[in-house]
């Protein structure tokens, strides 16, 4: 079994823009901006829609479901005491082109695939909800 | 060419003179030490003199990255060189690290500058003494550690903590999409060895076999230690004049012949749109709408290899080889060898030749084109010296390009 991540969490600083995605765990559910006016997830999250450029941009609960578009299976040890562990980008379910840069958990070396279907889980350290991702556990149609 | 402009403007520069300070791992020298050794050498293989100097350009300058990265800033090394200038650049935004050559090239092209020093100097060797490679915005140090905004938010929580973990990200979708093979990889690694056993300012010269590439540790699959670049410590140099002085050389002048700097994917590691390429697809296709020179005319290729995979990109976006074909193009090596279709790397690269960020690339092609490359000099068919050369640098979402050309054309 592959380790869940690095033996020490970098935490992101949280603000009025970011806020939103890194505790929107703390209800079990991954939000990603979107725009109400076109419909476009926009991450990571700003003032604007790139796609529209309205203004009217919100937190819009998803699935939490995605998929391996590529990883990395990590040895070097930028983080000392660190036991290797997997990046990986996953895309969303909901607008493929989100990707959200995350370790998978609970995985063998063998089971690592670009391709892989995986659902959120969260990561809970001081105020932040850390975003994870692992194999998909139940066998509903997608 | 562009419908919209009539002439490709980086033409009327030319590069007209070429330095380089000592290189080594850790050589324990200032960085303004190094700049200065190889300002004056470009300086005097231009046969100016420091008076003639109006225009000064690096990237990125001001203390930007880990230690050991930036080197000095345009006023410290105006001021240390008693320059008079009309016009200066620095920064670490734009396309690749020969973005200072390419601002060069436009502000001689504006009548802004007659001849441009333009440098690029690290000491990362040096800064990172015995410890590891660092990461990019790794750790604070000392204390406790302080919280991350920016575009480092996304990855540094996770352990992405360096561009080597990003960029294998993009080496394991090739393998998924073109079933690219670490064997494939180390032929980068070893065409940068085997050249880099000619070049006796590179940092490491003794023979690697792909036996010792398998065998190498690795860092963050698939890259292991030899598909990362080596940390070094030196200063490359190039004065970029008008192409009106190409006469009053002793040597051959270089032509820019057409900058690609374009990136219409979106700016970042993660969100861009293909995983296989990035911005390198980007820059290579605008360089290529501003001139008639084709791929089959480039004699000799010096690409980016920060991370061997990145070169492999390059190959492609550049059209030496189709999409996803980089893989079996440099199988057993011939292509990309001195007397290959493309010769690459001529110098060792960044892999074996050290870290010189884009620069040491750029250096290269100029001595290829010049015929200065000695025991490692490329000859094409018929025994001529190189006439056009395609250098690329960065990675990720940082590309630029250029075609260069030995004469003005």
């Amino acid at each position: 079994m592959l380790a869940n991540g690095p033996s020490f969490r970098v935490l992101p600083r949280l603000d009025d823009e970011n806020r939103f995605f890194w505790t929107s765990g703390a209800d079990g559910v991954l939000r990603i901006l979107r725009c109400n006016n076109c419909g476009f997830y926009i991450h990571p999250p700003g003032p604007i829609c790139p796609r529209c450029l309205s203004r009217d941009v919100a937190p819009q609960r998803v699935s939490g479901r995605g998929r391996v578009e590529t990883f990395t299976i990590n040895y070097q040890q930028w983080i000392p005491g660190s036991e290797p562990y997997v990046i990986a980008w996953v895309s969303i379910d909901e607008q493929p082109s989100v990707r959200l840069s995350a370790n998978l958990i609970d995985v063998e070396r063998e089971e690592v695939a670009v391709g892989m279907e995986v659902e959120v889980t969260f990561e809970h350290v001081e105020d932040v909800y850390l975003p994870l991702f692992r194999a998909t556990t139940d066998g509903s149609a997608r | 060419m562009s419908a919209h402009t009539e002439e490709a403007l980086e033409r009327r520069a030319i590069i007209s003179g070429i330095g380089q300070s000592a290189i080594g791992r850790r050589l324990g020298r200032s960085d303004m030490d190094l700049t200065i050794e190889g300002s004056l050498a470009a300086i005097a293989d231009a046969g100016l003199s420091r008076d003639d100097i109006d225009g000064l350009s690096t990237y990125p300058g001001m203390g930007a990255g880990t230690a050991g990265f930036a080197g000095p800033s345009t006023p410290e090394v105006q001021d240390a060189l008693g320059l008079s200038l009309n016009w200066l650049d620095g920064g670490g935004e734009g396309a690749g690290q020969m973005r200072a050559v390419i601002a060069a090239s436009l502000a001689v092209a504006a009548g802004l500058a007659r001849h441009v020093l333009v440098y690029r100097t690290v000491t990362e060797g040096s800064a990172q003494g015995a410890g590891g490679r660092s990461g990019i915005g790794g750790s604070g140090g000392g204390g406790g550690m302080p919280r991350m905004g920016g575009f480092l938010q996304w990855s540094l929580p996770y352990g992405a903590v360096s561009a080597a973990n990003w960029i294998a990200m993009v080496g394991q979708r090739r393998m998924h999409e073109f079933g690219l093979t670490r064997e494939q990889l180390g032929q980068i690694a070893l065409n940068g060895r085997r050249n880099a056993a000619l070049n006796p300012k590179a940092v490491y010269r003794d023979p690697m076999s792909m036996d010792d590439y398998l065998a190498a540790r690795m860092i963050t699959t698939p890259l292991c230690l030899y598909d990362c670049d080596a940390p070094c410590d030196g200063s490359t140099v190039v004065v970029v004049s008008h192409r009106d002085v190409a006469d009053d050389l002793d040597h051959p002048a270089v032509q820019i012949n057409a900058v690609g700097t374009a990136l219409r994917g979106r700016p970042s590691w993660d969100q861009f749109d293909d995983m296989t390429t990035m911005a390198a697809r980007d820059a290579a296709a605008s360089m290529w709408e501003r001139t008639e020179l084709k791929p089959t005319d480039v004699d000799t290729a010096q690409l980016y290899d920060g991370f061997s995979v990145l070169t492999m990109v390059w190959l492609e976006a550049l059209g030496f080889c189709g999409r996803g074909e980089s893989g079996p193009f440099v199988e057993g090596g011939g292509a990309i060898a001195r007397d290959g279709v493309v010769p690459l790397n001529t110098a060792g690269g960044q892999l074996s030749g050290g870290r010189l960020h884009g620069f040491g690339l750029i250096h290269e092609a100029c001595v290829q084109l010049r015929g200065e490359g000695g025991e490692r000099q490329v000859f094409r068919t018929g025994g001529r010296a190189p006439e056009v050369a395609a250098v690329a640098n960065g990675g990720g979402p940082i590309a630029g390009t250029m075609l260069l050309t030995r004469g003005v054309r």
